[in-house]
């Protein structure tokens, strides 16, 4: 693929050599007697010189592009056809790693080739690439020129040349937007395609509602302990246990409090200051709490469910866990609190305080009945962050897939099990492997599902007080 | 006398002002400041329960800001300093053995948008009477309830809705509601900033109807934008200009015969 940048560069040079042109076009028309009047040219002399530039550059970025993308390809289907029959590789990992030392010899990467073959076929590479090139380049020149030149013959005084310059940079914005909507699409596609695969092997019965999660597969037919069980319950309960339970026990309190306590009573100048210092907070990267969880925490829980007598508490425990994530969204929920507060109406406030209510009255009795939505809203996105993050039950919660209600106990969770079946060497045809895709669909399903519910409830009390 | 006071004059209502018994509240010598800002000096007046007292002026001349001096409302407001005097059956409201709920629960306030909380009627009406502990059963709470809308006029046109949420409401039954809501914890005065000036005609005119009816019971104070409002309401009026209290008389008085050239300026309509 050597020349492509000096290709790129070559299409940005026409493009800036259209606009110049077509400005100077457009400068013509304006000079013009009777040129200078408003609306007599319709659009700005720029405008006219960014559409011909915009005509010489997209058709020749296609052709670049598509050379990009697609010539590997062109150019190894050749170099295979042109080998004499017989020393040809055969498709699959042979042809793969057959062209992988054919290209590392174009590089330069090896001294010699272990195959005889592949010293003439790099020969051969570079000539056909070098061709490929040549056609590619100038096929978008000309392309490009031939846009330029359309473009050009087209501009008149009374040449809409803006309008249509506003409507390919709001094409530009829709296509940007897109890249990102368009990704997620595809991941979901993929995670419902391999989740699809995973429920031909396994029963979407049994993974739904198993209670023993196993996942072995095996290697031999003969192995022992050979049949692997994808039973999913007890990662689901680990999740809302230390996600949805343990961590909102901890969170929506001490969350809920502060949002009290900054919105109602600090000062000021101390809430401009506090505010920002907890959203930080909610910046720290998960794997520091990760740490803290498994080398501070985890250990104190064991030693205190020790010290009263819990015999069976584990050095890694859904306590732990739960406590840790409970803090990491505190700020999360305090400041989804904060806003559903603040946009509670001071007339609300002032009514009850103006009836003799306390402070602490006014916020039980009136603020927070008010502002109930957009707190249930924002709890409800804590959830989904919680049962979402990694890093920390990766660490802390262990990997024993047990059902149990007991804190001390170590439990596991969906993200924590996704790590477990895809670190390492894998094959990714194995049920252990795609069983991955399911859990990752499951718990993309259910925080889709919290988000739009979240967000709906946020949006309907935004609107009840506008 | 020109054709705009004679308008006035015309809407003055047919109560005249009664003598005094005793005043429920006198202000002496306030001055409030938000900062730096002085926003009211040199206040003095008295307000009785026999005589709806109305407060006048343009536009930030102040007399919102007093009013909510009397039942400390600009408590709620970090940079405000009030000083001067200003007593509640004879007890400075600024002392400190003040306590402010107590207060608050005395002199009611009625505010300028309705603002009925998001809960519904009875429960609306029924929230003073529950944070200050004044009914002992349920049947108790139930005839305050019924008492309060009642006296504000709205009891016929809710009584099956009880349940309904406040906010549900016209914007004139939210601001009576409001009334029965300030009327429900039998207060001893109440404030009403401007409780007209969100509302139509009709509207309005059944809450000036309602405020007649309360005067007697209640020591009414009523700040309004509205001259003809007050002159139909209201028996004694403060006109305030700038900070400062430039008159204050019986409404008759304020309106036929006002001793300041400003007072007459303002009510004939030169400035405001």
């Amino acid at each position: 693929m050597s020349g492509i940048g000096a290709m790129f560069a070559a299409a940005f040079g026409l493009g800036v050599l259209a606009w110049w042109l077509g400005r100077r076009k457009a400068l013509a028309f304006v000079a013009a007697p009777g040129g200078d009047r408003i609306g007599a040219v319709h659009s700005l002399p720029q405008y006219h010189g960014a559409f011909v530039a915009i005509l010489a550059l997209l058709p020749a970025l296609v052709v670049l592009a598509f050379w990009g993308l697609a010539g590997n390809g062109l150019v190894a289907a050749e170099v295979l056809a042109g080998l004499p029959e017989g020393t040809r590789p055969q498709p699959g990992l042979d042809q793969a790693a057959f062209l992988s030392e054919v290209r590392g010899l174009v590089r330069g990467d090896y001294a010699a080739a272990f195959n005889p073959v592949a010293e003439g076929a790099a020969k051969a590479w570079v000539a056909v690439e070098r061709r490929y090139a040549i056609l590619f380049g100038v096929a978008a020149l000309a392309v490009g020129l031939m846009g330029a030149l359309w473009g050009w013959t087209r501009l008149r005084p009374d040449f809409r040349a803006r309008s249509r310059v506003e409507r390919l940079v709001m094409g530009l914005l829709i296509l940007a937007s897109l890249v990102a909507t368009l990704t997620t699409f595809g991941i979901v596609l993929s995670l419902i395609f391999e989740s699809f695969r995973f429920f031909q092997m396994v029963p979407i019965t049994e993974f739904l509602f198993g209670l023993n999660w196993s996942p072995q597969t095996a290697i031999r037919a003969d192995q022992v302990g050979s049949s692997g069980a994808f039973g999913a319950v007890p990662l689901f309960w680990g999740t809302v246990f230390i996600g949805a339970i343990i961590a909102m026990i901890v969170a929506i309190p001490l969350g809920l409090m502060t949002a009290i306590y900054l919105t109602q009573y600090s000062a000021a100048g101390f809430r401009k200051v506090a505010k920002p210092v907890l959203e930080v907070l909610a910046g720290v990267p998960t794997v520091v709490y990760g740490f803290f969880a498994a080398l501070t925490v985890a250990p104190a829980v064991r030693d205190f469910a020790l010290s009263i007598g819990i015999s069976d508490a584990s050095s890694e425990s859904a306590l732990a866990a739960g406590m840790v994530m409970g803090v990491m969204i505190i700020p999360f929920v305090s400041s989804m609190a904060d806003d559903a507060l603040a946009a509670v109406p001071a007339s609300m406030r002032d009514g009850s305080l103006a009836m003799g209510a306390t402070p602490s009255e006014t916020i039980r009795k009136v603020l927070i009945p008010a502002a109930l939505p957009g707190i249930v809203g924002g709890v409800l996105l804590a959830v989904s962050r919680a049962i979402g993050e990694t890093m920390i039950v990766v660490m802390a919660a262990g990997m024993a897939a047990n059902l149990t209600a007991n804190p001390f106990n170590s439990v596991t969770t969906v993200t924590a099990q996704i790590v477990a079946l895809l670190t390492g060497d894998q094959e990714f045809d194995s049920a252990k492997t795609l069983s991955a895709f399911a859990l990752g669909l499951v718990l993309f399903l259910v925080t889709l599902a919290l988000n739009i519910f979240a967000l709906s409830v946020v949006k309907k009390y935004r609107e009840a007080y506008d | 006398m020109n054709q705009m006071s004679m308008d006035v004059g015309t809407a003055l209502g047919s109560s005249e002002a009664v003598a005094d018994a005793a005043p429920k509240m006198t202000a002496r010598n306030v001055a409030v400041s938000y900062g730096a800002t002085q926003a009211l000096r040199g206040v003095s007046i008295d307000v009785s329960t026999e005589n709806v007292t109305a407060f006048i002026g343009p536009s930030g001349c102040g007399k919102s800001t007093f009013l909510r001096c009397l039942n400390r409302m600009n408590d709620t407001v970090a940079s405000a300093r009030v000083t001067g005097e200003i007593q509640l059956d004879g007890k400075d409201i600024y002392a400190p053995d003040m306590d402010v709920v107590q207060l608050r629960a005395r002199v009611g306030m009625v505010f300028q948008k309705p603002n009925p909380f998001p809960k519904s009627i009875y429960e609306n009406v029924a929230y003073g009477p529950r944070i200050h502990g004044l009914a002992r059963s349920k049947a108790d709470l139930d005839g305050v309830v019924e008492q309060s809308l009642r006296r504000a006029g709205l009891w016929d046109e809710v009584k099956d809705r009880l349940a309904d949420s406040g906010t549900a409401l016209s914007g004139g039954q939210q601001q009576r509601l409001c009334i029965a809501r300030a009327i429900a914890v039998n207060p001893e005065v109440i404030l009403m900033d401007e409780p007209a000036s969100a509302l139509d005609p009709i509207a309005t005119a059944k809450i000036e109807e309602l405020i007649d009816e309360l005067r007697g019971k209640y020591a009414i104070v009523i700040v309004t934008h509205n001259m003809q409002q007050a002159a139909r309401v209201s028996q004694k009026t403060a006109f305030f200009h700038l900070g400062s209290l430039v008159e204050y008389g019986d409404t008759r008085e304020i309106f036929t015969n006002p001793r300041e050239p400003r007072t007459k300026d303002y009510i004939t309509g030169r400035y405001g």
